[in-house]
């Protein structure tokens, strides 16, 4: 087993220097055009990123130490308290993980060796998809695809409220390698208060408005369906949709080269989301019995899709995996991290989020050991803390993006804040246990 | 510290060793010549033992993104097969796509000792490396796809000159760390982007122009001028589609004397005889295949029960999906670049076509007479999983089993087969050959494959059990770099493998000037990340000399021409 990312310590900050092509960490989208200008222990994002990622990057060093019970410690004591929680729990559990790929491989090791269950703070969104992956299966596009050959693209969720660059790099893209004169492309909104400001420029056609409800956008679809495979509908709404408005977007979606219906799965935040989702891959596949339409997944935020992808190839499941049998073990409900906390099944919680000081630990009474970043603010003091460095910002590393194609590398942007790398402080503990 | 394997019998083909007994020594990892006098330190008594080199898998499709979701997909193809965490190995699980961990182990504990992803995707060739890193036991190396990627197209269609060709194949093998270039449904992948259901090899791209001919002929030359030890790897046109077996035959005759590899041959070997329209084209190929020594194939062979094909090949992959079991896919669209289909599949023996695959594939192993030009292949997952070889081998080397085999299978299937008429029964040296020297030979690795003077200490032990499945499942002992990693078939000691790279010489000014302008104006990735750094696949300051733990192992090309 290799750490392949352990790369050197970060050195001393230097007086200023301007980094290209760095992976923004802030969104599953990971643009890496980013131009980040470091001075001191500061960076500033001088090119190409967007609030998310300016935020990111830019929050401040603060001076952490580590801490045990509330009193600052070594690293090494820190260390040790750590690992006698684990190795005294029945059976631990390993949440957040935010983390890059090195960060979930060192939790499947412990994770492995203590009997523990693992699961990612945001995957009851990616569960929605996983759950029809697991059943029917989809027709899926990637980024770059899609910025190039898409001339429809149907928004089905509040893109830009959570990838604020999707519509500048994908949709509103200047050039198209298949035209000298790049077509207009149709922007479909399915939903409701969709923030459609971006969907704008001269690559732009017709921009259409469909209004539902969030949770009726799967029954929309279910209609399309329906009146694709030429059987009529009774009544003249569907969703409040008024018929014809469906049958203009059947027959847009029937014109259409490539069509791509793209949805963020944290979006759909509402019971059986999945059943939207699962709507969505069908439309897709009974598009493509004879022309060409896909869909694209957005979402993936905080490292989810890494996590989720490091726990399939080395345990054969996506997340909610428990080892207390000492073979892996799934069960998408049983193992979903807040029931375990909140029916106290898990009796030690080591919560591990290097990326923002805002994904902080479940507020439990459980024994809690957090890795988290520097910054990091608690309403109730964890029982141990141990600062760790954000990979892309303070070491190196490797993520995967939101389409679970592309996986892009994590630079070291040498603040030389000495925080520990998560790989490090994990396989410590591991040693301890 | 001097190893002597005493009085085993060697089966060595690389050094024209055919089972006689000879003493093998061993120092700091490598095979060595003693010198006169010189006394070993440890000393391991094979004698009635068969010694052969660890085994090698040329195509198994072991890491990358489309095994990861073909394991995610199917959570049934683990349940039952969870593998418990041991002493010294990690828990996993696996039948048909197993775990990372797991596919390691099993591979050394059947006595391989490197395995060949097959696919490796330029735009997904960092997953297939962080993959290939968490599969333990075993070295890797990776195919990377080209032919269906926008930019090798515009290059074709717009009539580029070949040193620019040639300098953008040797940039993405750099760029993806790889050590050799595959090419799937040549063209195909990106003329189903644009709505085409089908390309055969004279068929023209819709969009760009070209043929599957053009696509295949430019990378083999242009492989060939680089150096690059193993020639093109053909994933042909239509695969699986019956009466492909023109395909194939149109395919060998157009390679013109430059050297290509047909990978699952048995795939691509389907005539559309009989009242099934169904029926073997082996023998056909196969006799064109002996009088073409350009030409090197591996099989696929299928092996009946559930597993999970994934491909490139989504446009094949597509059709496929009509005979999934159970009913679920995938099929993507990559990046400009290629793209992937996962189809989960049941072979029946009780099915006519599963089982005429089967002795399809059978035929093609049994008729082709040059073993240096045939690997024994399941194309894992999608025929079998890999730790089927050693069933495999013994459908080879025994007849009886062999013929009692094809008893079982669906009767229209055995009337449709020559099969049983086959006497024929592969020989341990053979065997070695198909397993070890051939692979090894065909990819350029010069000091794998062998047991002379110098190769690597990658050395597999086995009982001579005339039950040669029994004899294939559990080795006596696997040594990798020296070491002894498996003894009885169960892991002693965990190590990482390396990784095997080929770095054809090219202008790399030159070439990312363009492609630097291509990847601003369409990609979504900068050419500087897509690139694969040496940093990020191997271990940093492990201290190891080059080719002894994950490191990277570089292998030389030939000259440029």
């Amino acid at each position: 087993m290799t750490a392949s990312q352990a790369g050197a310590p970060s050195a001393p900050a230097s007086a200023s220097k301007t980094y290209s092509h760095v992976t923004c960490l802030f969104c599953g989208l990971h643009c890496d055009d980013l131009e980040i200008t470091r001075t001191g222990q500061s960076l500033q994002v001088s090119n190409n990123g967007c609030h998310r990622g300016k935020s990111g990057f830019e929050r401040p060093l603060v001076h952490a130490v580590p801490r045990v019970a509330g009193k600052t410690a070594t690293l090494d004591e820190a260390i040790a308290a750590a690992a006698a929680h684990i190795a005294k729990a029945r059976l631990p559990g390993y949440g957040g993980l935010a983390t890059d790929v090195d960060g979930v491989r060192a939790i499947m090791s412990i994770a492995d060796k203590s009997r523990g269950v693992v699961d990612h703070a945001l995957s009851e969104a990616q569960s929605r998809n996983i759950k029809v992956l697991q059943t029917s299966g989809w027709f899926m596009t990637t980024l770059t695809e899609a910025r190039n050959r898409a001339d429809l693209f149907i928004i089905a969720s509040d893109v830009q409220a959570f990838h604020s660059r999707f519509f500048e790099k994908i949709v509103c893209a200047e050039k198209t390698m298949f035209a000298d004169t790049p077509p207009k492309r149709t922007v479909v909104f399915l939903g409701e208060g969709f923030d459609a400001s971006a969907a704008v420029g001269p690559r732009i056609g017709d921009v259409v408005r469909i209004n539902c409800k969030l949770e009726r956008i799967g029954e929309l679809i279910s209609a399309l369906r329906t009146l694709h495979r030429g059987t009529s509908l009774p009544g003249e709404d569907v969703a409040g949709v008024p018929l014809a408005q469906l049958e203009d977007l059947l027959d847009r979606c029937r014109k259409a080269n490539y069509g791509v219906v793209t949805w963020v799965p944290p979006g759909l935040n509402f019971p059986h989301a999945d059943l939207t989702v699962h709507q969505i891959c069908e439309f897709v596949k009974d598009l493509n019995v004879t022309q060409r339409f896909a869909g694209l997944s957005l979402g993936g935020n905080f490292g989810v899709p890494t996590a989720a992808s490091v726990c399939t190839w080395q345990s054969g499941y996506p997340l909610r995996v428990s080892f207390a049998s000492g073979a892996p073990h799934y069960d998408p409900l049983r193992y979903a991290m807040p029931a375990l906390i909140a029916s106290k099944q898990i009796d030690c919680l080591l919560w591990l989020s290097s990326f923002i000081a805002d994904m902080g630990p479940p507020d439990t009474d459980i024994p809690t050991i957090v890795l988290g970043t520097n910054d990091m603010q608690f309403k109730k003091e964890p029982d141990v803390f141990i600062p760790v460095g954000t990979p892309g910002i303070d070491h190196r590393g490797q993520i995967v993006r939101c389409d679970n194609v592309v996986s892009l590398p994590l630079a070291d942007l040498q603040r030389g804040a000495g925080l520990a790398r998560t790989v490090d402080v994990l396989a410590a503990i591991e040693a301890a246990l | 510290m001097l190893i002597k394997f005493t009085g085993g019998k060697v089966y060595d083909p690389a050094n024209g060793i055919d089972g006689q007994v000879r003493d093998i020594f061993v120092r700091d990892g490598r095979i060595v010549t003693p010198g006169a006098g010189e006394a070993a330190s440890q000393e391991f008594n094979l004698a009635g033992k068969v010694v052969m080199a660890g085994g090698i898998d040329p195509h198994s499709h072991i890491g990358g993104g489309k095994v990861t979701i073909a394991r995610m997909m199917m959570p049934e193809d683990h349940q039952g097969h969870e593998v418990a965490r041991g002493d010294l190995t990690r828990s996993g699980c696996g039948h048909a796509i197993p775990s990372t961990l797991t596919a390691g182990y099993r591979y050394a504990e059947m006595g391989y000792t490197a395995a060949f992803e097959p696919a490796m995707l330029p735009a997904n060739a960092r997953q297939a490396h962080m993959e290939m890193a968490d599969t333990p036991m075993i070295d890797k190396g990776a195919f990377v796809m080209l032919g269906s990627d926008d930019y090798f197209l515009r290059l074709l269609t717009k009539g580029a000159h070949k040193d620019d060709i040639k300098d953008y194949i040797a940039w993405t093998m750099h760029a993806a760390q790889a050590v050799a270039v595959k090419v799937v449904n040549p063209g195909g992948i990106s003329a189903f982007k644009f709505n085409q259901r089908m390309l055969d090899l004279d068929e023209k791209h819709p969009f760009y122009g070209v043929t599957p001919r053009d696509i295949i002929l430019t990378l083999g030359r242009s492989l060939q001028e680089l150096g690059v030890p193993h020639p093109i790897h053909i994933h042909g046109c239509n695969l699986g589609v019956p009466g492909n077996k023109d395909t194939t035959l149109a395919t060998i005759r157009a390679s013109e004397g430059t050297p290509i590899h047909l990978t699952h041959i048995q795939f691509h070997s389907y005539g559309t005889e009989g009242d099934m329209q169904f029926s073997s084209g082996a023998a056909e190929i196969a006799e064109l295949l002996n009088k073409s020594p350009n030409v090197s194939i591996d099989i696929g062979q299928i092996l009946f029960g559930q597993t999970c094909t994934a491909s490139g090949d989504s446009m094949r992959q597509y059709g496929n999906t009509k005979s999934a079991h159970p009913k679920k896919w995938v099929v993507m669209d990559i990046e400009c670049d290629a793209g992937c289909g996962v189809v989960p599949m049941k072979y029946r023996d009780k099915s006519f076509v599963n089982a005429l695959q089967w002795a399809i594939g059978l035929e093609m192993f049994l008729l082709v007479n040059d073993p240096w030009r045939i690997f024994l292949t399941t194309d894992h997952p999608n025929g079998a999983p890999f730790t089927t070889y050693p069933h495999l081998i013994r459908l080879l080397m025994d007849k009886t089993f062999r013929n009692e085999m094809l008893r079982r299978i669906h009767p229209g299937a055995q009337a449709a087969t020559i099969l049983g008429t086959i006497t024929r029964e592969y020989s341990l040296y053979e065997i070695a050959v198909m397993t070890r020297a051939g692979p090894a030979k065909s990819l350029g690795l010069k000091d794998r494959g062998h047991l002379g003077a110098g190769a690597c200490a990658d050395i597999t032990v086995y009982d001579d059990n005339p039950d040669r499945e029994a004899m294939f499942t559990t080795p006596a002992f696997v040594f990798k770099n020296g070491e002894m990693i498996v003894r009885n078939g169960k892991i002693v000691k965990v190590v990482t493998g390396d990784t095997h790279v080929v770095r054809p010489e090219y202008d790399r000014k030159r070439v990312e000037k363009p492609l630097k302008e291509y990847f601003d104006s369409y990609h979504t990735v900068q050419m500087e990340n897509f690139r694969l750094s040496d940093e990020e696949i191997t271990e940093p300051g492990c201290g190891h000399a080059p080719g002894t733990c994950g490191c990277l192992v570089i292998h030389p090309t030939g000259a440029r021409t």
